[in-house]
């Protein structure tokens, strides 16, 4: 029956499905969907770029305006993975430039991205309007400067913790005069100075500007001067936040606050006086986003102070230095809080983390609308997680961080089996966890068993046996991506069912007990499968033995067969 | 604080080291180790502490043990049980899979299959917090007895512990101190005032994303740095106290008043001043402990002073605390006696026994 629609009313069907997994499966009922989907799917998510080639991509979906790849696997963020090992954005912009022109958006998470990227995606798309980038390097600001000279129609310049390096720091004068399409400008990231003439400029002339976070060479009197003329502002990353309370400056600024009734969502103060920070008091009633975990410099009474004025509060990161009471404050006053991440406030300090269970109790009790957490902290009970599990059912993403990666429950000993394991029951629709603390096989048990949703998962230091892991592979069947470091898992779980990993994006297992012969024969099984050995220093030279433990493993489905940029530590067996 | 500064005290003994009264807190100790000795009675049926002690050597390095006849740990810790059964263990439950266990303890996974979906509705009905299988269960039972098999194995497992004899492989427990020993070997940050000495630094752990480890670590930097009107960070000073036998700091940028910072200063040097009061007073020590304190302080017997940029010691409390935080270097709690010299004091309260 479905055939008789002509295809233009099916794409105008289809048209209402944004969701990529709607599409995908809408793609795989008949071959006609399968065309009528390709040739309007205007999105791509790829979330492995090794999965597939920039060639195969285009010519299935030849319309492609937003593309978003990720490269690198996510233990990379902590230096497990060596910088050189891959994720090449190039290949993939010389491909679109050739094939597909029309790209508009670009979005990166954990690539290399060179100069040369840069300039290519400058020069080869003409509608280009909107680049990520989040965790990112290998470019500069000379990179940038050719995107703002070239993009005409620029619309969004978005960059994330990226790694950047600063040579000449005139990207910004680069925007022409002519530009004033920028509604997202975030620079939060970069080091160096930039051109605040310019800066003030751009911000004039654009009137659609909506988001805009500055780094730390932003200095007040410029970020007053900037909310003076952008008061339609929505989300707002205050630079430099020192100056003399006394001063002229800090009472325009306090004056020109009071009008940005618009701003939902700050972020930054990279420098902070805290004695400043009534500045804030003002729209601090507005806001649904607050992100203060670069800003150690604000101490926990000063926190409190301006959380509690937050009552409309969604989503709020800050530092260990709000301390349990703080958190207390917070649940009282922040009752829509939906996502908490709570980060350490001096990381090489190893010693001394400033929350506990309690905090995490706490605001557990008050926010029961919490669904999303990152919690780093000194110790952590069972009672307390069975608690949280309790109060907040709607969890979707549970990361818990505890300082010593095997510490027991802090008052009965005992390994935090049965909180994790009252996480993944209560929360039904628990899609990312990450645990820690002293656990055994027992809660990968429970996890296998209860986490039915359960998409990613991060093992570290973690289990007694293969028992384990094979729990957590059997059980969980909308596993995405695993990956364990510095656990007892070896061959028997990895080979206990190497079809299941077709199903997964990846898995990395490192300083696990896996040695290179199962490697080799999981390998040799799966040819739709890359297995990657990462060898840091000269384990693997000359011969390697097939019964030595391997270092680093990292495997993940592809279409397309080995990759051909891996540099000579990465072997692809 | 001496809590658990006695705790140090008996994992130390435990491990070999002498054990050191450093407070004289003899009453104290013995408290404690009561307390912990509970524990680890508690602890000794549950935990097969050995298996789960990490070692974090180099990879290929750990012991072969570690996997093999693993016990996992038995559902029947008490308290957690009620709050949240996770597992089944109800008799009648046990004895039937005592049944499929019996005939085999090393079955595959294939095996309990069949014992499985007997088990099935049984154990997953009671209570909102049991898995409620027949509810979110579709599709082929098949499918669904895949899924779970892991869970089945598991169970068999567990409930195999609870019968005393059924399981020959399992492994003698390890009391609580062992696992606290091997713990402070490898990372002492159990203990909130541990020395950092005994720890392990772990590459990648915690996991924090590099830039948010370089931004902080060189925002940090920068404001200990500056100087005059732009200093947001902590601000940390050394607090001595005559006749204790070590120093503390303080940030005094977390406190606002001296109010708030004599009281602070009265709860970590509490224990000090309770064994130099002596032990006449009859009520609780905190009572003891802090209106001896105050006494003390506002008493001729101690008295808090600073020592400004240029050197010279100064009473505290006379110039206005933002000023105060300027310019304190550090903190030194004197005795009255020592104290003369510094203006002197007028006393409110009677002088107490010393």
């Amino acid at each position: 029956m479905v055939n008789y629609f002509p295809e233009e009313v099916l794409e105008h069907v289809f048209s209402f499905l944004t969701s990529h997994r709607d599409r995908n499966a809408v793609s795989l009922v008949c071959k006609s969907w399968y065309n009528v989907e390709r040739f309007s799917r205007g999105k791509v998510f790829i979330g492995n770029c090794y999965a597939i080639s920039p060639e195969r991509l285009i010519s299935r979906f030849p319309r492609v305006r937003s593309l978003t790849l990720k490269g690198k696997p996510h233990f990379a963020d902590f230096n497990l993975v060596l910088h050189d090992w891959g994720g090449y954005v190039y290949p993939w912009i010389e491909a679109m430039a050739k094939g597909c022109t029309n790209l508009e958006e670009l979005r990166l998470k954990r690539m290399l991205v060179s100069d040369a990227s840069l300039e290519l995606i400058a020069k080869s798309f003409p509608n280009f309007k909107s680049l990520v980038l989040v965790s990112c390097e290998g470019f500069t600001t000379d990179g940038l400067a050719a995107i703002a000279s070239n993009c005409r129609f620029l619309r969004e310049l978005d960059l994330q913790e990226n790694e950047v390096e600063d040579p000449r720091g005139q990207w910004l004068s680069c925007f022409p005069d002519s530009c004033t399409s920028l509604a997202s400008l975030n620079f939060a990231c970069l080091k160096g100075e930039v051109n605040l003439a310019a800066l003030e400029r751009l911000v004039a002339r654009c009137r659609n500007l909506k988001s805009l976070r500055l780094n730390h060479a932003v200095p007040p009197d410029v970020l007053q001067k900037i909310l003076a003329r952008a008061p339609q502002l929505v989300d707002l990353g205050a630079g430099s936040f020192v100056h003399d309370p006394e001063s002229e400056t800090y009472n325009k600024l306090k004056n020109v606050m009071q009008k940005c009734t618009s701003i939902r969502s700050l972020s930054g103060f990279l420098d902070v006086n805290a004695r400043c920070l009534p500045a804030i008091y003002p729209i601090c009633i507005n806001l649904s986003s607050l992100n203060l975990s670069y800003a150690p410099g604000i101490y926990s009474k000063e926190l409190v102070k301006l959380i509690r004025k937050c009552k409309k509060l969604q989503c709020l990161w800050i530092l260990d230095t709000i301390g349990d009471k703080g958190l207390s404050v917070v649940a009282s006053a922040c009752k829509e809080l939906q996502e908490l991440r709570v980060f350490k406030s001096d990381p090489n300090d190893v010693g001394n983390a400033a929350v506990t269970e309690e905090g995490l109790v706490a605001i557990s009790a008050g926010c029961p609308n919490l669904n999303s957490l990152l919690y780093f902290c000194r110790q952590m009970t069972n009672t307390a997680l069975i608690t949280v599990a309790k109060n907040c059912p709607n969890f979707i993403r549970f990361r818990l961080c505890t300082l010593d990666p095997i510490t027991p429950d802090a008052v009965t000993m005992q390994p935090l089996d049965n909180g994790f394991g009252a996480i993944v029951q209560s929360c039904k629709g628990l899609k990312r966890l990450s645990v820690s603390g002293l656990l055994t096989d027992q809660v990968f048990l429970y996890i296998g068993m209860y986490a039915e949703q359960l998409e990613m998962l991060s093992i570290a230091f973690a289990g007694n046996s293969d028992k384990g892991m094979v729990y957590v592979l059997n059980g969980c069947k909308k596993l995405k991506k695993l990956e364990i470091r510095d656990s007892p898992f070896g061959n028997m779980a990895l080979l206990a069912d190497t079809g299941k990993y077709e199903t997964m994006r990846s898995l990395w297992m490192s300083s696990c007990k896996v040695t290179f012969g199962a490697c080799k024969s999981l390998a040799e099984k799966m040819p739709r499968l890359n297995v990657e050995i990462i060898n840091e220093g000269d384990e693997m030279e000359g011969g390697s033995d097939d019964r030595q433990n391997v270092e680093k493993m990292y495997l993940y489905r592809t279409l397309v067969g080995p990759r051909k940029d891996a540099p000579d530590s990465v072997w692809t067996l | 604080m001496s809590s658990s500064a006695s705790v140090d005290c008996i994992t130390q003994s435990g491990s070999g080291l002498k054990e050191r009264n450093y407070l004289g807190l003899s009453d104290c100790s013995s408290v404690d180790s009561s307390a912990v000795s509970n524990v680890s009675e508690e602890n000794k049926n549950n935990l097969n502490l050995k298996a789960t002690e990490l070692r974090l050597g180099l990879p290929g390095s750990r012991s072969p043990e570690r996997d093999s006849d693993f016990t996992l740990l038995s559902s029947g810790k008490l308290d957690e049980k009620q709050l949240f059964p996770l597992l089944p263990s109800k008799d009648g439950i046990c004895s039937l899979m005592q049944k499929s266990v019996i005939s085999g303890n090393k079955r595959g996974f294939s095996d309990t299959v069949d014992g499985f979906s007997e088990i099935k509705s049984s154990v997953f009905t009671e209570g909102k917090w049991m898995f409620n299988a027949t509810g979110s269960d579709s599709g082929t039972p098949q499918s669904v007895v895949e899924a779970k098999l892991a869970g089945s194995a598991g169970i068999n497992m567990i409930l195999s512990n609870n019968s005393s004899g059924a399981q020959p492989s399992m492994k003698k427990e390890v009391p609580t101190r062992a696992l606290q020993e091997g713990h402070n070997k490898i990372n002492g940050s159990n203990n909130n005032n541990s020395a950092p000495a005994a720890k392990a630094q772990v590459v990648g752990w915690p996991p924090i994303r590099s830039f948010r480890k370089n931004t902080l670590a060189t925002t940090l930097k920068t404001n200990d740095e500056v100087d005059g009107k732009t200093v947001p960070g902590a601000l940390f000073v050394k607090v001595s106290m005559d006749g204790a036998p070590y120093l503390r700091k303080v940030d005094l940028r977390t406190y606002s008043t001296y109010q708030e910072l004599s009281s602070a200063l009265e709860k970590m040097f509490m224990c000090f001043t309770i064994r130099q009061c002596g032990s006449q007073e009859a009520p609780g020590r905190e009572m003891l402990g802090e209106n001896k304190f105050k006494d003390l302080v506002h008493g001729s017997d101690y008295v808090l002073t600073f020592e400004d940029k240029d050197g010279d010691w100064m009473l505290v409390g006379d110039v206005p605390w933002e000023m105060f935080i300027e310019s304190c270097k550090r903190l030194k709690i004197m005795k009255g006696s020592d104290a003369i010299g510094l203006a002197p004091r007028a006393t409110e309260k009677p002088k107490n026994q010393n």
